[in-house]
């Protein structure tokens, strides 16, 4: 067993990682403004951005996969614009991976922000900008802040997410080793050429990682309400 | 001198109404605005800190601050604000929430002293109680030093002791300072012992307006305006 699991090709796990890791460094930066923006507008614009921000949850991951496609491709505009100005095809490359992951995990990094951001006391952000501060400074220093628990759940179940992500990320991507064959894939991949043993181990590895997940999450939200005595 | 003359439509409890204010205050005045729930006072309260907008003017001494041609964000504005829920910023301790606003820490040391909060500089601010909460806020509104300061029932939420005891801190901080301030309460005893001038509103109009003495005659009093 120990021979096996050193043995092992480790390359699909780190592919994971590292895809999981891009992606909600992004993410972060773009649904932060986003989560704040919906938080606290009471634009009619409002339900159709929140509409088209949780469409990944509800939507096939073949919907997803096939748009996505369509949308990367050398023929499309944005496939376009990265082969020409930056060389990098996005269709069966990891940089088309990120941009698809990031799509696809959107909701789950803005819909936890944005929950947070709506409970905290309007009364405070109004004492920050009382206290002469601006929106960023705001959200960056009060806001923030005190939205730990939401902060902590968007940011690991959003690489959750995305390391678990299987159809989306064959279809875009297929299953380039080093490239885009991640550990969902590689999986996958085990069980169609009946290697069960390796697939034993490779899932194992990714449910003990997902329960680990899980539990940092709900541990870190009960630690955070035992101390606020809640 | 700040000069008043806002209007804006409200949506309240009581149904619709015009807040309609005109209303001229000296610098260094302390006035108490009094009135029943759903008269406006908030309202007016947040016109004048730009949390809310209205139409009309406002005149802070040589400045606009809300007129036909700007209207200057709450962040422009010289406000210092108690909110009666407190508003403090729970992820920093007392001695931060005050430098957050202002980062002079000798004006930070001298409020502390001032309100008795000295010892509990370094403590987060989710482990104090009401009255400690309200005193780091009105401590966090005086280090803008600001030309108007508004407080919203500040006394409401706190029992008798720590009211009376307030009451000495809003009364020590006003006579040290001088600021021009608006306080929204429904404390007759406090509107009296605090205040120069007592405004009464009702359904959005100024009902009364006169010295505390004046306004707690039987034949004009607060309650007979209010018909309690």
């Amino acid at each position: 067993m120990i021979e096996t699991l050193q043995n092992m090709d480790y390359t699909p796990f780190i592919l994971s990682f590292k895809l999981a890791g891009l992606t909600t460094l992004i993410l972060f930066v773009v649904s932060v403004p986003l989560a704040w923006y919906l938080s606290q507008t009471r634009s009619k614009v409002k339900p159709i951005l929140e509409a088209f921000t949780a469409l990944p949850i509800v939507l096939p991951p073949s919907v997803i996969g096939f748009y996505l496609l369509v949308l990367l491709s050398q023929n499309s505009p944005l496939g376009q614009f990265f082969d020409e100005y930056l060389g990098v095809k996005l269709v069966f490359s990891f940089t088309g991976l990120v941009v698809a992951s990031c799509f696809y995990s959107l909701p789950f990094m803005v819909q936890p922000l944005q929950s947070g951001f709506e409970s905290l006391n309007k009364h405070m952000i109004e004492a920050s900008y009382l206290a002469g501060k601006s929106k960023l400074q705001t959200v960056f220093k009060v806001a923030l802040p005190n939205i730990k628990p939401a902060l902590f759940t968007a940011l690991i179940i959003t690489f959750a997410h995305t390391v678990g992500e299987f159809g989306v990320v064959l279809m875009v991507g297929g299953s380039i080793p080093g490239e885009t064959k991640v550990a969902s894939v590689a999986i996958y991949e085990m069980v169609e050429v009946l290697e069960y043993g390796n697939a034993h181990i490779y899932s194992g590895i990714m449910l003990l990682m997902s329960f680990m997940t899980l539990l940092a999450v709900y541990i870190f939200n009960h630690t955070q309400n035992r101390k606020f005595g809640l | 001198m700040i000069q008043i003359n806002i209007q804006k439509e409200l949506h309240g409890s009581s149904g619709d109404m015009i807040l309609d204010v005109k209303l001229s205050i000296k610098k260094g005045e302390f006035i108490a605005l009094m009135g029943e729930s759903g008269s406006g006072k908030t309202t007016l309260l947040r016109v004048l800190a730009g949390l809310e907008t209205a139409k009309g003017e406002i005149l802070v001494e040589e400045d606009t601050w809300m007129g036909d041609k700007q209207c200057l964000a709450p962040q422009q504005r010289e406000i210092g604000f108690v909110f009666q829920d407190y508003a403090l910023f729970d992820n920093m301790n007392v001695e931060e929430n005050l430098l957050f606003v202002n980062e002079d820490k000798n004006l930070a040391s001298k409020l502390l002293e001032m309100t008795e909060l000295t010892a509990l500089s370094k403590r987060n601010v989710q482990g104090l109680s009401g009255g400690q909460k309200q005193r780091v806020s009105l401590c966090r509104a005086m280090m803008k030093k600001p030309t108007l300061l508004l407080m919203d029932e500040p006394l409401s939420a706190l029992d008798p002791a720590m009211r009376s005891k307030l009451e000495e801190e809003i009364l020590k901080l006003h006579k040290t300072f001088g600021t021009t301030t608006i306080m929204v309460s429904h404390d007759t005893d406090a509107s009296y012992h605090l205040a120069d001038r007592i405004v009464v509103m009702k359904e959005g109009l100024i009902a009364g307006d006169g010295r505390p003495d004046e306004m707690l005659r039987e034949t004009s009093s607060i309650s007979y305006i209010l018909s309690i």
